[in-house]
């Protein structure tokens, strides 16, 4: 990073106009330009409303780089090959904002797409919050900083050009990567990145151009990632070639969180064909082999003596009674006397909230510095419990960020990080670690357990009165809003679970979109037992989908039919413009045949609304279709889902995000959930975890993208789930006739045989070649 | 430590391995190709999909020593080379349908496809929504509509 010299820093905020912002040319031989990350409206982010604890330890480090004036700076890079690179300081997990990001910088700097290269920024702490990848807020924060600094890149490059065309900026065009003047004569960015840097940093005032000027922005675009992808040229952590870090498993415990005391047989193993070094670390035995394979049967072969675990002799059962012990009461508030109340009560199991690139991390930890490689939404929270582990200071530890295998909310925690780095300690050499799948719905992040309570009054064709309460297993918000400060305070010995942080974030994700009178939704958290994390969209899908529920009942007690009561109810105009859309896409209330239905629900959240529509087939042929090895059950046959994201940046990556909402949705309704028993998860498969498969993927998908005169992008990358979720449960209750109350629906089926707990990890098979096709 | 002979993406290659080792690390942890996934190594997930002689399997299911010198493996990195071109026409519909999110199933679910499309032609009709719901790979992103499209359109051009 170029330093500011004495320069005093300059006002960062916006001045008189809304669109007039300053940024920076950064000192230099090539043109690299800058803007504060800070230019973003902050009103999409939480803010913790817990106090700042001064005395937290990592306070010095805060103060010291807050001072720095470039502290928090991103910055755009001019090539002379007449490309631009940018590090994103997020993490591109398949949400495409690596490409809407560079369709940003291809906007503002005129340049074609192809000629941006995004990267992801390693863990820079002087960002504090700043470099977290979460709530959907990539685009939102990152919007307005990256307009001005490719804004102010594409300025220095016509002031560049003025000169060396003669000519003068006005008359200059710029358009592909070329600048040219009205004699004709033109030049290339890349001849001019040199000669439009600046050997100073300075401040520069930009003004950027309306939305209707955009001629990138908001068009169709394919990811930029997509050829590498296709051809398996693709880097994922697991892929990368680090010198000497060798494929490391660990031998888990058979207990949820369980630990190991000693390893009964450890020369034996040692002795197995490839494997070089076996430790013990605090979550298990590693073992480092030449081979992945090999570190599978070595951990197989493994005897290891186990402490318990944290949730011994628990199950599904113990656990809810539990959450219903901790339920908080109803405050009916005044009403008539004539009014009549409802009731309605639901239960979420457990989900898993794995990716299919499982945990994973590669590290090399010396005795003075550290290295780490790993998918990781948090990476300063990452490097800070790294250093703390290693008793390093956090500027020797570096962390890098990898672009990621799907994330949902897992990949907040650097699980796998932390742990790579331990054994790379205590075995003295890098590790390329990683999990098992069975270790990721028995030991890995799940979305909590929960019950929500819903109590309505009603009369005269009124909602007087609507009061939620959500109860849950708590959420671990340790990651915090991605830096050490926030990190801490809910690590802080309260008792309450992280409560402040937990109801912070409650309160400011969920919101009630009717006109209901009275509306209170509260939650409740307790039991800290369980490895939980924010699963896609966080509390939204079990709230919604209980919400919508009571809203489809509601309709039906009070006689109405349950699109035309949303739209009676439904606050925002733009709510009701979505319901409006998949009502009429989706043919809303056109004649199904019995155990088909439809169901429809909208969602509030991000700056942004879902509604959707889809169609349930509960047929009993559907229902036991027979498909080879599949448990099949109903099937959504149809999905309509309209959005509305305010400015919307990349339509064609929007729908793809509301495409996985809506699988992800499917799966929570219907079939994917864990279930504990005896103190650990039995799942240990993905034909045990019943995440959506192409057997339960919609027949017909259709996304519209609702037209938005926003100014500003909303989120994206979640706002698909929590919709689809209440629309498939209603669509069950009305194809079955019976409103169901526990999710996901077939969660009594456990319809597979449970692999062994010891050893943790099922026996590779060897007929593979009796099944091709 | 035994020495294996086979073909992989159009060249001979020969590995010390042992016997028991399966493809699949073979593959990504000895020769260092690494389009085939590991998602599960139990043959659920079918990240790994590869073709052995022009039909899909898995290599997490696979020992090494059951592959003859004869065999021929194709992964994601030779799919295109199989044509002749730059991209297959399943990879090339891929890209035109922007299938891929995250994409790490991705290769695997292109391999599938690929066979897929010709089981279906080898029964002697094209490729159909319940060959499409056979399918057993998982995409944890839940890109399946575009994967639908993507297969119909690729077979158009296969």
């Amino acid at each position: 990073m170029v330093e500011l010299g004495h320069e005093p820093a300059p006002a960062l905020r916006p001045t008189a106009s809304r669109r007039a912002f300053i940024g920076f040319i950064i000192g230099g031989a090539t043109l690299a330009v800058a803007a504060d990350l800070g230019l973003a409206e902050r009103a999409g982010a939480v803010v913790p409303s817990g106090p700042q604890i001064p005395e937290l330890y990592d306070l010095g480090d805060f103060q010291t780089d807050s001072a720095r004036p470039t502290a928090n700076l991103i910055k755009i890079v001019l090539h002379e090959d007449g490309t631009a690179s940018f590090d994103l300081p997020r993490m591109e997990v398949g949400q495409g904002i690596t490409t809407s990001s560079a369709m940003i910088i291809a906007e503002e700097l005129d340049l074609p797409l192809d000629k941006v290269h995004v990267g992801l920024a390693p863990a820079r702490p002087e960002l504090l919050f700043n470099q977290l990848t979460g709530g959907s807020n990539t685009t939102v924060s990152t919007y307005t900083p990256i307009r001005v600094a490719a804004a102010i890149a594409r300025k220095a490059l016509l002031d560049a050009a003025a000169i060396e065309l003669g000519s003068v900026v006005a008359l200059l065009k710029s358009k592909e990567g070329v600048i040219t003047a009205p004699s004709g004569k033109s030049v290339t960015y890349g001849q001019l990145a040199t000669k439009a840097a600046s050997p100073t940093t300075k401040a520069v005032r930009i003004k950027l151009g309306p939305p209707s000027k955009f001629s990138v922005i908001g068009t169709p675009r394919n990811r930029i990632d997509a050829r590498a992808a296709v051809t398996g040229t693709k880097t994922f952590a697991m892929d990368m070639q680090v010198p000497g870090a060798l494929p490391t498993m660990v031998c888990r415990p058979p207990s949820l969180n369980g630990s190991p005391v000693a390893i009964r047989n450890r020369t034996l193993v040692l002795a197995m064909p490839g494997v070089t070094d076996i430790v013990m670390v605090d979550t298990g035995v590693a073992v480092q082999a030449q081979t992945f394979g090999q570190c599978i049967d070595a951990v197989r072969m493994l005897d290891v003596q186990w402490k318990a675990g944290s949730v011994e002799g628990e199950s599904d059962a113990t656990i809810l009674a539990k959450l219903h012990k901790a339920e908080l009461p109803m405050i009916v508030p005044k009403v008539p006397r004539l009014a009549k109340q409802v009731d309605t009560s639901f239960t979420f199991m457990f989900r898993s909230s794995a990716a299919l690139e499982p945990n994973c991390a590669i590290a090399d930890v010396r005795s003075d510095h550290a290295t780490v490689w790993a998918g990781l939404k948090a990476p300063i929270v990452a490097q800070g419990m790294i250093a703390k582990a290693l008793g390093l200071p956090q500027s020797a530890v570096t962390v890098n960020v990898i672009t990621g295998g799907g994330s949902f909310g897992h990949k907040l925690f650097g699980d796998a990080a932390l742990e790579s780095a331990k054994i790379s300690r205590a075995m003295g050499k890098p590790v390329k670690l990683m999990w098992h799948r069975a270790d990721e719905p028995r030991q890995g992040r799940t979305h909590p357990m929960a019950t929500s309570r819903i109590r309505a009054t009603y009369l005269g064709g009124q909602v007087l009165s609507f009061e939620q309460r959500h109860t849950s297993i708590s959420t671990d918000f340790a990651h915090g809003l991605g830096e050490m400060i926030t990190h801490n305070i809910d690590k802080l010995p309260t008792g309450l679970g992280g409560l402040g942080f937990s109801e912070t974030i409650f309160t400011l994700t969920q919101e009630l979109p009717y006109n209901f009178g009275v509306v209170t939704q509260l939650l409740n958290e307790t039991d800290q037992r369980f490895n939980t994390g924010s699963m896609r969209q966080i509390y939204s899908p079990d709230v919604a989908c209980a919400n919508e529920l009571m809203i489809d009942h509601l309709a039906q007690l009070m006689g109405k039919d349950p699109v035309a009561f949303r739209l009676e109810f439904l606050k925002s105009s733009r709510a009701k413009a979505a319901l409006r859309k998949v009502a009429s896409v989706g043919q809303w209330g056109r004649k199904m045949p019995a155990g088909m239905a439809q169901g429809v629900a909208i969602h509030s959240e991000y700056k942004g609304v879902t509604a959707v529509l889809v169609e349930l087939d509960c047929r009993p042929a559907t229902v036991n279709r027979n498909i080879p090895n599949a448990v099949t059950g109903p099937r959504v046959t149809k999905a309509v889902i309209a959005v509305d994201a305010g400015l919307v940046i990349n339509p064609r990556g929007l729908e793809a995000q509301m495409m996985g909402g809506v699988s992800d949705g499917i799966a929570l309704a219907l079939t994917s959930s864990l279930h504990l028993e005896d103190g650990h998860f039995l799942e240990a498969s993905w034909d045990n975890y019943f995440y959506t498969r192409q057997w339960n993927a919609p027949l017909e998908f259709q996304c519209i993208v609702m037209p938005s005169d926003s100014e500003q992008p909303g989120g994206a990358g979640e706002a698909g789930v929590a919709a689809t979720v209440a629309a498939v449960a209603g669509a069950y209750g009305r194809a079955t006739g019976t409103m169901p109350t526990r999710f996901p629906i077939n969660h009594d089926t456990v319809s597979f045989t449970v692999k062994s707990f010891i050893p943790p990890v099922p026996e590779p098979p060897t007929d593979g070649l009796s099944q091709t096709y | 430590m035994s020495q294996h002979t086979f073909k992989v993406n159009g060249h001979p290659v020969t590995v010390d391995a042992e016997d028991e080792v399966r493809v699949l690390w073979v593959l990504r942890d000895i020769l260092g190709i690494t389009g085939p996934k590991y998602g599960c190594g139990i043959n659920v997930c079918k990240a790994c999909t590869s073709h052995i002689n022009g039909k899909a399997f898995n290599p997490c299911a696979v020992q090494v020593k059951d592959i003859a010198p004869t065999d021929e493996i194709t992964t994601i990195e030779g799919l295109a080379d199989t044509v002749g071109g730059d991209l297959h026409p399943m990879q090339q519909a891929w890209l035109d349908h922007d299938v891929a999110q995250c994409g790490y199933c991705q290769p695997g679910q292109i391999m599938a496809a690929v066979a897929k499309v010709k089981q279906a032609r080898k029964a002697g009709h094209e490729i159909t929504d319940a060959d499409l719901d056979e399918i057993r790979n998982i995409c944890r992103c839940g890109t399946y509509n575009r994967i639908r499209e993507a297969i119909k359109a690729g077979a158009a051009g296969m």
